[in-house]
């Protein structure tokens, strides 16, 4: 292989069956090394020795997994063991993670190769990848634009064909997001649906790891390695789906929702047309739509601010300078703390500890914490309401295709605005999928398929035949076969 | 508003050091993002239940029993501050 390529996992597990992981993970290393993209924050040294353990049971009783020797890339918020974990942060330049999080240990167990861990945005706070200490991630279909956010590089690295198949995280559209900009699929599931347990946390009531692939088949292979109950993980809920099964091309009789709220001012032209005209093709296919109201969505995003800051206030205390990463000297352990806090963490990490930690005080609690709350209640019953007559809802990911490298970074409030689509789902725990659905000037628009609580199998049915019946999937960044 | 000694106040309760010539460019942006948190106020709330959690799940136990878990020299690993496999940090009091 001398070009970067898109290969699904059936294509990749063809390569090693015909050479070997060996190869197959050595030429993605090789497209890693020669990129531009900066998706990469650790190379994982021993990805070769993984692959060739993985080749000598290749014929025996060994690896029979279905992942035996496909290379995986991993956001840099997810614990690996032995293997540099950073969240983009300099507080943790240097930690090494001394276990495995449930999703590694179970992609090990399948056989998985993990490739490196891919740049995100510090602490998964942001929407564009601008925010790491390891500078940012270009996206590969212009690298003049972000790739999304937080899970930045792991949406570009497999766009640009330098990973077949990454794990992100989505608090508020982190998987999405950049799944959207990038031209690719992410699916943030159910909340309680995969185990959070080793997962860094930013804001933990919010948040679900999520896979992104090329299509739709492989988000469901990985739903099947990674899914499911741990009882590590107080909030994983214990539910049997085999995410396979939902791979069906057939939306007769599906009903779709559309909201106008998610189609609100300051949206993208282009954005709008290619999303209508995937809803149009879906009825095409046999699925109906109508028009539903979600009244509580414009008050979503402060609400989920609120929620995240406040949660990311708690969360991030643990980086003191006690255990791990950056230590800055104090004549006592608060100044100490203080200033390895002051000096690890970014502007943007630092904006949202200082929001949170004043959302929280004394005095400002009902103002703001609590007040979040009851509006996530008023966003969650839209949703209710909504999925109670509907099969699924459908909206744009994001309200405009990928935007220029710097062009917000330093108004904090526009960056938050971007996420207006994504955040409700997150307040509501319901599963969302981005898949492509056009092109806008060269660059990918993301459909957001929208279902209730563990109903993957609809969102994923509707996105597969999609899928099989349009050639959006087929377009590439330039550069990538 | 956020004053500029509320934030050096709010960077104390979190552990963040601030200088005092950041503290009003902190004070601005905090305020920008909390004048938009505002909007919350013109939602009707009245007997509205706040959502802590979307699913539910109450009261998860395990048995009391022990497992296998880090060993001390794993959960040290990260730090060069140790001194008799406790973790070495600056006097608190």
């Amino acid at each position: 292989m001398s070009k970067a390529k898109w290969m699904g996992i059936s294509k990749v597990r063809e390569s090693i069956a015909t050479s070997s992981s060996e190869e197959v993970t050595a030429s993605y290393l090789d497209t890693i090394l020669k990129s531009r993209i900066n998706g990469y924050v650790t190379i994982n040294e021993g990805a070769i020795a993984r692959a060739q353990d993985i080749d000598k049971n290749k014929d025996g009783k060994g690896h029979d997994g279905v992942l035996a020797g496909v290379p995986i890339a991993i956001k840099d918020n997810i614990s690996t063991k032995g293997i540099q974990t950073t969240c983009s942060s300099k507080i943790l330049q240097g930690y090494v993670p001394p276990y495995n999080a449930h999703v590694i240990e179970r992609l090990l167990d399948a056989g998985a190769v993990i490739l490196g861990k891919t740049n995100m945005d510090e602490f998964a706070m942001g929407t564009s990848t601008e925010s790491s200490h390891y500078g940012t991630t270009l996206n590969p279909w212009d690298h003049e634009k972000v790739p999304g956010g937080s899970s930045g590089g792991s949406a570009a690295v497999v766009a640009a064909g330098e990973a077949p198949i990454s794990l992100g995280s989505d608090t508020g559209g982190s998987v999405r997001c950049p799944a959207a900009f990038c031209g690719v699929v992410g699916l943030k599931p159910t909340y309680g649906g995969i185990s959070r347990y080793g997962l860094i946390s930013y804001a933990n009531s919010l948040e679900q790891i999520g896979p992104i692939a090329t299509n739709v088949s492989d988000i469901a292979t990985i739903m099947d390695v990674i899914g499911g109950y741990d009882p590590r993980d107080s909030t994983s809920i214990k539910q049997e789906i085999t995410y396979q099964d939902s791979l069906v091309d057939d939306v007769t009789g599906l009903k779709i929702g559309v909201s106008d709220e998610y189609f609100a001012e300051g949206i993208d032209e282009g954005v709008e047309k290619s999303v209508w005209a995937a809803i149009q093709k879906f009825e095409d296919m046999g699925a109906t739509w109508e028009k539903i109201s979600m009244p509580h969505t414009k008050y979503a995003l402060a609400s989920y601010y609120i929620i995240a800051m406040s949660e990311a206030s708690s969360n991030l205390a643990r980086f003191d300078g006690t255990r791990h990463g950056l230590r800055e000297e104090g004549e006592n352990w608060h100044v100490m703390a203080s200033r390895t806090r002051a000096k690890g963490f970014g502007e943007e990490v630092k904006r949202r500890i200082l929001l949170g930690t004043y959302a929280l005080s004394a005095g400002y609690h009902d103002k703001y914490y609590l007040k979040a709350l009851k509006v996530r209640t008023l966003v969650k019953q839209d949703f209710d309401k909504a999925l109670s007559n509907v099969d699924v809802l459908m909206a744009p990911t994001m309200p405009t295709p990928a935007f220029k490298i710097g062009e917000k970074i330093e108004d904090p409030l526009a960056l938050y605005l971007t996420d207006v689509n994504t955040v409700p789902i997150n307040l509501a725990g319901v599963p969302s999928i981005s898949m492509p659905c056009g092109l806008v000037d060269g660059l990918p628009v993301g459909l957001q398929i929208i279902g209730n609580h563990f109903d993957e199998s609809t969102i994923m049915r509707a996105a597969y035949s999609f899928e099989q019946n349009t050639d959006h999937l087929a377009k590439r960044p330039a550069g990538v076969e | 508003m956020i004053t500029k000694d509320e934030v050096e106040h709010v960077g104390w309760l979190a552990r963040i050091e601030i200088d005092e010539q950041d503290a009003d460019s902190y004070a601005a942006h905090l305020n920008t993002v909390l004048e938009y948190f505002g909007q919350l106020d013109e939602v009707d709330m009245e007997n509205v239940d706040p959502t802590y959690h979307v699913m539910d799940v109450v009261n998860v136990f395990r048995k009391d029993v022990v497992t296998e878990s880090l060993t001390q020299e794993e959960a040290l690993e990260n730090t060069k501050s140790r001194q008799d496999g406790h973790f070495k940090a600056p006097k608190i009091m």
